[in-house]
């Protein structure tokens, strides 16, 4: 993508800038109408949780696992009131304050493990695509058997390898990065490995090979920069996948534990009991953070793979440069 | 990987395999036969997965009810149950019973697993299907509407929605369900299959399927049925709300790559209307790449079977594989994902095959 020769063409074309050529702003300077709303709307929720859990200490009023303030305890269950805005939950922890952190336990998780997940799935796929040979067969089979298979049920199994069962802050947070890394790592892939056999035989390649390049050169100079052209788009897809998984996880009690730090999914499955009495708060504000984080993460992968698909993109902005 | 072949379908409809050079002249049988071949190292590779896997946590007994013996019972226990022989001749062990179908006992409740999966899996497979006959009444209308009123204020509603679905944790989803419909509304049940009574008629009949509402209808109480229905409604919704998202998305897509395609536009120069386009003339072809992503969807009913069957207590594999996890029951778990394995496995191949006999272009 970037620092590729550009074609030597009649009419003067005004190059943009490193900054207008970033991924998510060159998306934004493509869009047009709907398509820019829905992106604009996207990075918006998802700035504003990503401020909420870097401000965490200064915004939440109590620690995520505060349970009494001068030695008063909250009180279980208790609605929103002055003092706690969302209420408490049934283990008397403020609400508000345990959602805020919780932003912070999720980022951290989903940041993680995407990147953990793009470096495996990358070096994998490249070596894989590039070498061939019986070493791709097999990743091949594997990633094929894995990849149909409920991410969930896989995260669960490899949390429970890593953990044992109990867990640190780190250590759980690692824990869950790593279950939802292992899911997405057959993502990456297979999209990587695809993209570089097809890069394989073009001419560039041919022609770095006919000159003596190194195959490490050939492959993490020339193949590599060509074949990460589809990864903001699973980037963020992924990104609201692992949001869900790791409240899944949680959920069902595989997450984080709770004195380590706020999880959402972990809150919600304490608040299933607590509807049957119409408790609402103590699930209706962990469930609702899910929603946003995953709903603005998708919105704007949704965008970007809407922008990228000529079929699919609203109206072709004219191209700048263009009176000449 | 939900959200992935969805977005991408249009772009590449037949995701069947790995990536391999077309060659002609491989007939259908052929295809069905090499697909039918590739199930078997598909669910061996997730057996030796999880085999592997659990055997890293420890062995099963003393993970399950370790602290509870002394270790002189321990001892006596692993080696009746050979757990302390080398673990590649436990591995290979395993691996035969499995292809003579047997899974072995439970450890915390000793039941032939046999019996378990068949028990659960009945329950299981009654909410996939109500979850799917959901997704279908939902999500195929509204994709054409969506499709239909491209860009216009109906679409942009249709796919916030979608999104919105996609993005609500199933367990959120029956939260609020179980919030609105069974408390403040009062008009559904919270929990469970069926009422105790109901369950219990059920249970003391000869034979039961396992599936309450063939099981209810054999019966022939209207109670029972109405009874088990409500208990699903919930459920259903919770988890067919969620695929109900990606085929409105999936739908929508398709739809309107299709309506670009040169014999609708002859269409649309002969007068037909763009209503008629989208319900006749694009609808069908649209729903082949449809076909190939059930098979995703499944495995993803799966994974969400899990998480709802937890919320409402139903019953089935998901609840039980949850129960079998906090017992570190590590035997029911992997014979519970190994049935999942060879479902997905299974499931993926019927698509393929049904797939292929559509569109002969999918076979290579």
């Amino acid at each position: 993508m970037a620092g590729t020769a550009t074609p030597v063409s009649a009419r003067p074309t005004i190059k943009p800038t490193l900054w207008q050529r970033l991924p998510l702003v060159s998306h934004l300077r493509q869009s047009i109408g709907l398509q820019r709303g829905m992106l604009v709307v996207g990075m918006v929720i998802t700035a504003v949780i990503v401020f909420a859990a870097i401000l965490a200490p200064v915004i939440a009023p109590y620690g995520f696992a505060e349970s009494r303030v001068d030695g008063v305890q909250f009180g279980r269950q208790q609605p929103p009131s002055a003092e706690h805005i969302w209420g408490t939950t049934v283990g008397g922890y403020d609400v508000f304050s345990r959602v805020i952190w919780g932003a912070q336990t999720a980022l951290l998780v989903v940041i993680i493990s995407v990147l953990l997940s793009i470096f495996a799935g990358v070096v994998l796929g490249l070596v894989s695509g590039y070498l061939g040979g019986w070493l791709d067969r097999i990743l091949v089979v594997i990633a094929d058997a894995i990849y149909p298979f409920p991410t969930l049920l896989i995260a669960i199994v490899v949390s429970i390898v890593l953990t044992g069962g109990e867990s640190s802050l780190w250590g759980g947070v690692l824990a869950a990065a790593v279950a939802v890394t292992v899911v997405f790592i057959p993502q990456y892939f297979r999209v990587i490995r695809s993209e570089v056999v097809r890069l394989k035989a073009e001419a560039f390649v041919e022609s770095a090979q006919v000159i003596g390049s190194s195959t490490a050169r050939i492959m993490f100079l020339h193949v590599l920069r060509n074949s990460t052209r589809t990864l903001p788009l699973i980037v963020t897809l992924n990104a609201s996948e692992a949001i869900l998984t790791l409240a899944g996880l949680g959920f069902l009690g595989f997450g984080i534990q709770p004195t380590a730090a706020a999880e959402w999914g972990y809150d919600l499955n304490r608040a299933l009991s607590d509807t049957a009495s119409g408790i609402w708060w103590t699930g209706v504000f962990p469930g609702i953070s899910i929603v946003l984080l995953g709903l603005g993460l998708t919105l704007v992968g949704e965008s970007i793979n809407d922008i990228a698909d000529p079929r699919l993109r609203t109206r072709k902005r004219p191209t700048k440069g263009v009176p000449a | 990987m939900t959200l992935l072949p969805a977005a991408e379908a249009p772009i590449t409809p037949p995701p069947a395999g790995s990536a391999k050079k077309s060659k002609q002249g491989i007939g259908l049988g052929r295809y069905i036969a090499i697909r039918a071949v590739l199930i078997l190292p598909t669910v061996l590779i997730l057996v030796t997965l999880v085999f592997f896997l659990m055997r890293v946590v420890g062995d099963p007994i003393s993970a399950s009810v370790g602290d509870r013996l002394t270790p002189a019972q321990l001892e006596e226990r692993l080696t009746a149950a050979g757990f302390n022989r080398p673990i590649l001749v436990q591995y290979f062990e395993y691996i035969g019973q499995i292809f003579t179908g047997n899974f072995g006992r439970t450890l915390t409740d000793n039941r032939p697993i046999t019996e378990v999966l068949l028990q659960y899996g009945s329950a299981t497979l009654e909410l996939v299907i109500y979850a799917l006959i959901v997704a279908f009444l939902i999500g195929i209308p509204l994709g054409l509407v969506a499709a239909y009123r491209k860009d216009r204020t109906p679409d942009a509603i249709l796919r916030v929605l979608a999104i919105l679905a996609y993005a609500t944790p199933v367990f959120f989803a029956g939260l609020l369900l179980k919030l609105v419909f069974g408390v403040w509304l009062g008009v559904l049940p919270l929990s469970g299959r069926a009422d105790t009574r109901v369950a219990l008629a059920l249970g003391r009949m000869d034979d039961p399927t396992g599936i309450y509402l063939i099981d209810a209808i054999r019966l022939g109480s209207p109670t029972a049925i109405g009874d088990v229905l409500a208990h699903a409604v919930l459920p259903a919704l919770a988890l067919g709300l969620l695929t109900a998202g990606v085929f409105l998305r999936l739908v929508r897509t398709n739809v309107i790559s299709t309506l670009s395609n040169d014999y609708v536009t002859a269409a649309r120069s002969r007068g037909v209307s763009e209503f008629r386009l989208v319900t006749k003339h694009a609808y069908k072809p649209a729903l082949i790449p449809i076909i190939t992503v059930i098979g995703l969807q499944i495995a993803l009913m799966l994974g969400g079977a899990v998480l709802t069957e937890t919320t409402f207590e139903w019953r089935g594999l998901g609840f039980q594989l949850t129960q079998y996890l906090n017992a570190r029951d590590f035997v029911a778990v992997q014979g519970i994902v190994a049935l999942l394995a060879v479902i997905v496995a299974v499931t993926n191949f019927v698509v393929d095959v049904i797939a292929a006999l559509i569109d002969p272009r999918v076979r290579y």
